[in-house]
Order: structure tokens, then sequence, then C-alpha cells
């Protein structure tokens, strides 16, 4: 009896052991097939050329992503601008101000924001927002960098709103109450003390968002025009991600082209890997505390 | 004597539950009132009272007056965060905001828009050595406060009461999470304080009552039982319970 529970007790330590190899695979898997794949096409172009060549035309077989990698970047960076003091601010008002009812009905509405495919983002963005943009600028198109920016600002908000707003509520009252005996109003209190404190929190949501937006693809080549410009708010433009999607189905197989599209997908998985790194930064730095 | 604050018929409920029970009190300037009673009679509940801080209790309902230099701190026209600023408050444990003792301190005067460095430096320097921390802290002034001893923290967080210069100073159990020799420190500190300030404390130290404090207020079950000179209250009680209590036959 006792010999079968200990072979149970190690078969289970066994499975548990390759559940947990099988994530580790799948991202050694992936960065090294990244690896392999991208680097050919780098090579054969030229490492300057490629990350700041301006001109991306695979017909006549230039290659540079330069428009790409700012596009993604000022796309992010926009959405970060608007979404940001947007999230914290409703971070703020559930986790310190709204009366429960209120706090419910936001929270719900939150976790459905969360919860959308991206492609309906899209959708609606096509059909609603880029009409309205092209409108309200007088515009040929409104499919541009700014109707993916506020894209992706509704996209982020919940990341921002959500983890900040568990930071909010993890201040200890002390400090507040402290503050307030010091004759601080509420609100005073709330941008003096509870952000403060919260910083780290706040921090990671927003780089938690900072990746959300520039891995994001489906929903922005909806409203992006998809032209590989240099960008500039009212352009039709491409972001590193859309431009792998809107090339990759006719990309000869072998072809400089096609091996390109993999090194933007290389320099793409370096961006998310330097993000990651920044939140692991910023989490362990608020565990010491 | 003067009179700095005066309690009348003050009522208190949270919920459904009353906390306070018509609360009569006279509190003297520049002087150290006690507050003593066994857990749960009160005597914190009445302490908040007098810098509303159980505004911040939604269910809190409160009747009676509160004077403060002669007007009522619950009437219409008072500003709470200006009451706030005349009736500062210690709480039970030290709380320090996390960032550097320079900032703790500078906090309530730029609060209140004290600027410029050089004001400041003086502001922060006289508090701090009010509260007989300077020479602890004078070379980390910006070093994170929650770095500090827990008795050099309560220190700072009085030091950062004072900074904004009030009338009345609340401490709510101030050294129950201190060790002896850092109580020892708070209570020289609030003798030294009542020159200048009026002090309440509450305090679940009998000793340290009869120490430092010139009135002492026995609180039961939400009444004021018994309110007077201290030695008059330690050696000759005129209500059994206060007796009771300080012979330490319950509580």
């Amino acid at each position: 009896m006792k010999i079968r529970k200990d072979t149970a007790e190690f078969l289970f330590k066994i499975i548990f052991l390759i559940c947990g190899i099988a994530a580790v695979f799948c991202v050694l898997a992936i960065s090294i097939y990244l690896l392999i794949s991208g680097i050919p096409a780098i090579l054969e172009i030229g490492l300057k050329d490629f990350l700041f060549g301006t001109v991306w035309k695979s017909e006549k077989s230039q290659f540079g992503i330069l428009p790409f990698i700012l596009t993604s970047i000022y796309g992010t960076a926009g959405a970060v601008v608007l979404g940001v003091p947007l999230g914290i601010l409703t971070a703020v008002f559930l986790a310190k101000a709204a009366p429960p009812k209120i706090a419910e009905v936001i929270h719900t509405c939150v976790e459905l924001l969360a919860g959308i495919p991206s492609v309906v983002y899209g959708l609606t963005g096509m059909t609603v927002l880029v009409p309205f943009i092209q409108k309200t600028f007088n515009l040929s198109s409104g499919a541009c960098l700014l109707s993916a920016i506020l894209v992706l600002t509704v996209m982020i908000l919940p990341y921002i709103i959500s983890v900040s707003e568990t930071a909010l509520k993890a201040v200890p009252k002390e400090y507040e109450e402290a503050s307030l005996a010091l004759g601080a109003t509420q609100t005073e209190t709330w941008f003096r003390i509870s952000i403060r404190a919260a910083a780290s929190g706040i921090i990671a949501s927003v780089i938690q968002g900072v990746g959300r937006a520039i891995g994001e693809a489906m929903a922005i080549i909806m409203v992006s025009g998809n032209v590989a410009n240099m960008p500039a708010l009212f352009a039709s433009v491409r972001f590193l991600t859309t431009a792998i999607v809107s090339e990759m189905s006719y990309a000869a197989y072998g072809s400089l082209q096609r091996n390109a599209l993999f090194s933007i997908g290389l320099v793409l998985f370096l961006f998310i890997l330097l993000i990651n790194g920044l939140l692991r930064l910023v989490s362990e730095r608020n565990s010491l505390k | 004597m003067a009179t700095i604050i005066e309690t009348k018929k003050l009522n208190l409920w949270y919920g459904d539950n009353q906390a306070l029970y018509g609360i009569d009190s006279e509190l003297q300037d520049k002087e150290i009132t006690a507050l003593i009673g066994p857990s749960g009679c009160g005597k914190s509940t009445f302490l908040k009272t007098l810098n509303r801080m159980n505004d911040l209790v939604d269910s809190c309902r409160i009747e009676g007056t509160v004077m403060f230099n002669g007007k009522n701190i619950y009437g219409d026209k008072i500003n709470v965060t200006e009451l706030r600023t005349r009736i500062g408050m210690v709480f039970q444990k030290p709380n320090p905001f996390p960032m550097s003792i320079y900032d703790n301190i500078a906090y309530g005067p730029r609060l209140h828009g004290v600027k410029g460095r050089k004001k400041l430096d003086e502001i922060v320097e006289r508090s701090l050595r009010q509260a007989a921390i300077w020479s602890e802290t004078k070379d980390c002034l910006k070093k994170s406060a929650l770095g500090m001893s827990g008795g050099q923290q309560q220190r700072i967080c009085i030091a950062r009461a004072l900074a904004v210069e009030p009338e009345v100073l609340l401490m709510d159990e101030p050294t129950s999470a201190l060790d002896p020799i850092s109580t020892g420190k708070i209570e020289e500190l609030a003798l030294e304080l009542k020159k200048k300030y009026s002090i309440i404390i509450v305090t679940h130290n009998m000793q340290q009552a009869s120490r430092i404090s010139d009135k002492t207020a026995f609180f039961l079950l939400g009444k004021l039982i018994e309110f007077g000179d201290t030695e008059q209250i330690f050696n000759n009680p005129q209500d059994r319970r206060t007796d009771d209590y300080i012979s330490g036959r319950f509580g």
C-alpha cells in the first residue's frame, strides 16, 4: 500500500514537471524559430538598412522597416498618452470615490471591454470611427494613425484600470488617514498620497498596456489604412504587426520578402522582451518595499 | 486655565449602535488630558469626534455640540480641513508616508501653500527639533521615513503633525506599538509639548496616564464616568467603577 502511494506521488510529480516544461518548451521553440528564420534576411539586407531604411517596397526588394517601427512606437505612445490619465482617474474613482452600485456597473463594463475580441474593435472602428474621423478632419480617408491610436486606447484601458485599481486599493488606510488629519482634502489625499503609494502598481499596469498595444494586429489593421508610409497622425500607416499580417499570405516561400517578414517578427519579439523585462524590474522593486 | 474644547450632550452612533452617550466635558488649554477605560469604551471614538475623523465612517451619526475656541465644529460654517490643521492627530500605529523624512514633515505645509526651499527647511528643522528627533534625522532627511525604528517613526509623525502648527494634538494610543524606551521618549516629549499645545491622549496604560496627564477622563461603555484631576482620579476616585478599573479589578 505504502509503495503504491509513493509511486503515485512520484508519477504526479513527473506529470507536474512535464506540464511546467511545456510552457518553457513553447517559449524556447518560438524564440529559436524566430532567430533562425529572422536572421537570414537581416544579414542579406544589412542590419542598418533593415532597421533604418525608410522604404518598404517588397515588389522592388526594398525592405526598410523604420516606418513600421516608428508607427508601432507612435501608436503605442499615443494610446498611452490618452489611456493612462483616463485609466488612472477611472481607477481612482473606482477604488476611492465611487458609490458601490456605480462602481459595480463600471466594473462590469470594464470587464466586458477586456473581453471584446479585437476583431470586433476593428469592425466597430472601421464602420464608426473611420468615417467619423474622415468627416471631422475633412480627409480623403479616415483610416489613419489617429484612428488606430483611438482604438488602441480603448483596448488598453481595461488593463490600466483594473491593475491600477488593485494597487490603489492596497494602499494602507493609515496613509490616507494621516493625510486627512493634516488638513488635506480627499482629492488632495488621492493625488498626493494614494497614487504615489500605488505608483509601482500603476506603472506595472501601464507597461502591461504597452505590451498589449504593441502586439495588437487585428483591430488596427482594419482602421489604419495599411500603407507603408512614415507615420503621421492622418497618414495611412502600417505597424510591425500589421506588416506581417498583410504580406504573409502572398509572400513566396523562401523569398527574401517572406524572410524579411520573419525578421519583423523577431524585432517585435525583442520589443515584447524589453517590455516584459521592464515589468519584471518594476514588480521586483515593488516586492522589496 | 482656559477651556479649549467643550463637548455638550455628545451622542454618537455607528449605524444602530450607540457608541457615545451624552458626553459633557471641558478640556483645558496647555494641559494633557488622558482618556482611559477598557477596550471598546468609546475613548478613541470620542477622540476622533474632536477633529471630525469620524466623518470618514459612512454609518456614523453625531448629535450634540463640540465647541472648539467657542465655535461648534459640527456647525454649518465649519471648514473641516482647516479644523484638522488646528487640531492635529497622532495615530496608534506609526504611519509615516512612504517618502523621505523631509517630505513627510513638509507634506502639511506644502499642502497649505508654503513654498520656497528656505521656508520649508526652517519648518522641517523646527518641527523635528520640537519632536525631539532632529539629532537622529538631520543627516538623513532625504532617506525614507520607513527605514527608521518604530519609536523614531512615531516621533516623525508627531513632527509631521506639529509642522502645520496646530493648537491641539490628539494622540490615539501613541505608544501601544512601541518598546518601553521609545515609550519613555514619547512621554517626555508630551510633557515638553504641553507648554505650547493642548494634548489629549488615549491610553491603555494607566501608569502612563498617571505619569503624564493633568486631567483624566474615565470612559465605560460609551459613557464618561468620571473626569477630574489625574491625582484625584487615581488616589481618590468618586465613582466605584473608576475605583474598580484603576485598581485593576476589571478591564
